[in-house]
């Protein structure tokens, strides 16, 4: 079984970066910062961080062939070509009028290019293909497409945000603008910027996609979490990344 | 360690209440075990572990189990956890121990035993002179807020021990149960 | 087949201390959780961590339920020739994972 010894100097490199837009006037709190320093370090060894575990599931399907086509995403993808692809989605894909997510993005391969099956949500190879390809855009910050077909889905994105939803009447404004640094239950309330997903979370004891994050903020403020193929969450993360806009990616993140 | 929570929490006298313990008994998770509490009490009539639970009592046993009569000293362990736990599922932890693993004078194990989960071992780990360092890192899952011990036992026949206290604090937005 | 991470320098001085950490993918199944239909979901662990040097076993670790889900330890050796550094987990349900790392002692 082949193991990965990556060099931390990536590590040391998102943390230059990373200090880099602290020193200027960017205020903004990725997750990372609200986490304890025994978690950041899980998220910082690249050998210690269970999301790179998927990464490597990830490399070796992407050399793995798949469907009638009966090719492997390296086939069309040279290693490394996938660098900054994470960083702008979701994007709308060409001949295609609705923006995808990287996971829906990977499936459109699948299904289009591979003539294979698209890959169940939230599975393991799913997954551990967008860690793959999310992990080669490490360090660099969030750069949502200029298209200007995304501006509806942004708006609509927008109103979701803003939205009272669920018992608790909470809209994801109310946490995680109003009240982001302030503490909920023992742990702060982080201001919500996707810039690690897919993310190890610790409460799943796995890796996981923005859908389901997304999923768990619902049901947390007793709201019936929309069909798991709504346009709802792609809408959310077209804002959220544009709110995002500039910030480091980090997959494969750590949260708790 | 020092207790950090703003969260005032009672300290555990004797034995879990009955719906502690079914709780305790539900999962080893705090997640998981107020998820479902939560979800229906429903579950809890299904419960067949109604009497698998750790207390303080049965963490001193499985420790009398591994020391039998041998005295238990405090000192040359550190046991490093996070005093405040974003998630009990997944805790970072680090036991040292102050000794110049030489063939004379080595760590020959360490045990770790919590108090709260479902049962009291966490893990025994086998040392030597060959470690040059008698320091283990790992994670673990704690169900609840409790005490970790770790006992170190040296070359000599000694037992030595550091505990510390965790609180485990629980997520705010989990999964759906159904 | 069994998602693994080592992290072990490749040289080292004779008699330097060098920290080994080992991360495998493994679902803990710790037999206490009860699954959605009420019914407890058995156990599945890995019990046995063991490293060699060169055969020579330098480092074990039984783990219990506690152990959290991917299932990461990190511990120490001293670095005596060169060779191959050997990890083995063995577990529940006939569970064996094998990896080895070479190191360049001198």
């Amino acid at each position: 079984m082949k193991t990965i010894r990556i060099a931390l100097g990536l590590a040391s490199v998102f943390f230059t970066t990373f200090a880099l837009a602290q020193g200027s006037i960017d205020k903004r709190r990725s997750g990372y910062q609200d986490m304890g320093e025994a978690l950041q370090k899980m998220q910082d060894d690249d050998t210690a961080n269970p999301g790179m575990l998927f990464v490597q599931l990830g490399e070796q399907l992407w050399a793995k062939p798949a469907g009638t086509a009966n090719k492997s995403c390296a086939d069309c993808h040279a290693t490394g070509s996938m660098k900054g692809v994470a960083a702008r989605y979701p994007a709308i894909p060409k001949d295609a009028d609705k923006p995808v997510d990287l996971e829906g993005r990977i499936n459109l391969c699948r299904t289009a290019n591979q003539q294979a099956d698209p890959l169940a949500p939230e599975s393991r190879e799913l997954l551990s293909l967008a860690a793959y390809v999310a992990f080669q855009s490490r360090g660099q910050p969030i750069a949502p497409p200029s298209d200007p077909r995304l501006g509806p889905f942004r708006a609509q994105g927008a109103e979701i945000y803003r939205r009272r939803e669920g018992q608790l009447n909470l809209s994801c404004a109310i946490c995680h603008d109003d009240n982001a640094g302030k503490k909920l239950a023992g742990v702060t309330i982080p201001e919500a910027h996707p810039t690690g997903y897919p993310i190890y979370r610790l409460e799943w004891q796995a890796l996981g996609s923005l859908k389901r994050r997304l999923r768990n903020c619902l049901v947390g403020i007793r709201a019936e979490a929309f069909a798991y193929d709504a346009p709802d969450y792609v809408a959310l993360e077209v804002y959220l990344m544009d709110r995002a806009k500039g910030m480091p990616l980090e997959a494969p993140g750590v949260r708790p | 360690m020092k207790r950090t929570s703003v969260i005032p929490r009672p300290k555990a006298e004797g034995p879990l209440k009955p719906q502690e313990r079914s709780l305790a008994a539900l999962g080893m998770t705090a997640g998981m075990d107020r998820r479902v509490f939560l979800a229906g009490s429903a579950l809890l009539t299904v419960l067949p572990f109604a009497s698998a639970h750790a207390t303080p009592e049965a963490m001193a046993a499985a420790i009398k189990e591994v020391v039998g009569e041998g005295t238990i000293r405090e000192g040359k362990v550190k046991l490093d956890l996070p005093p405040l736990v974003e998630n009990g599922n997944v805790v970072p932890l680090t036991v040292s121990v102050d000794s110049p693993m030489t063939p004379a004078d080595h760590v020959k194990a360490i045990h770790v035993f919590n108090e709260k989960n479902p049962q009291p071992h966490v893990f025994s780990a086998r040392l030597g002179p060959r470690n040059g360092k008698a320091v283990i890192g790992t994670r673990i899952k704690l169900a609840d807020s409790q005490k970790i011990i770790a006992i170190a036992e040296t070359s000599s026949g000694a037992f030595w021990s550091a505990s510390a206290d965790v609180i485990v604090t629980l997520a705010a937005c989990i999964e759906d149960v159904t | 087949m069994t998602n693994i991470l080592v992290n072990a320098p490749k040289t080292a001085k004779p008699g330097e201390i060098v920290e080994i950490k080992a991360l495998i993918m493994h679902p803990m199944e710790t037999g206490f959780r009860p699954g959605t239909n009420g019914r407890i979901i058995p156990r599945d662990i890995i019990e046995h961590f063991v490293a060699t040097w060169n055969g020579t076993e330098i480092f074990r670790m039984e783990m219990s339920p506690a152990i959290a889900t991917n299932p990461f330890v990190s511990f120490f050796a001293v670095a005596t020739e060169s060779g191959t550094i050997g990890l083995r987990w063995t577990g529940d349900k006939g569970f064996l994972a094998e990896e080895q790392v070479a190191i360049t002692v001198g």
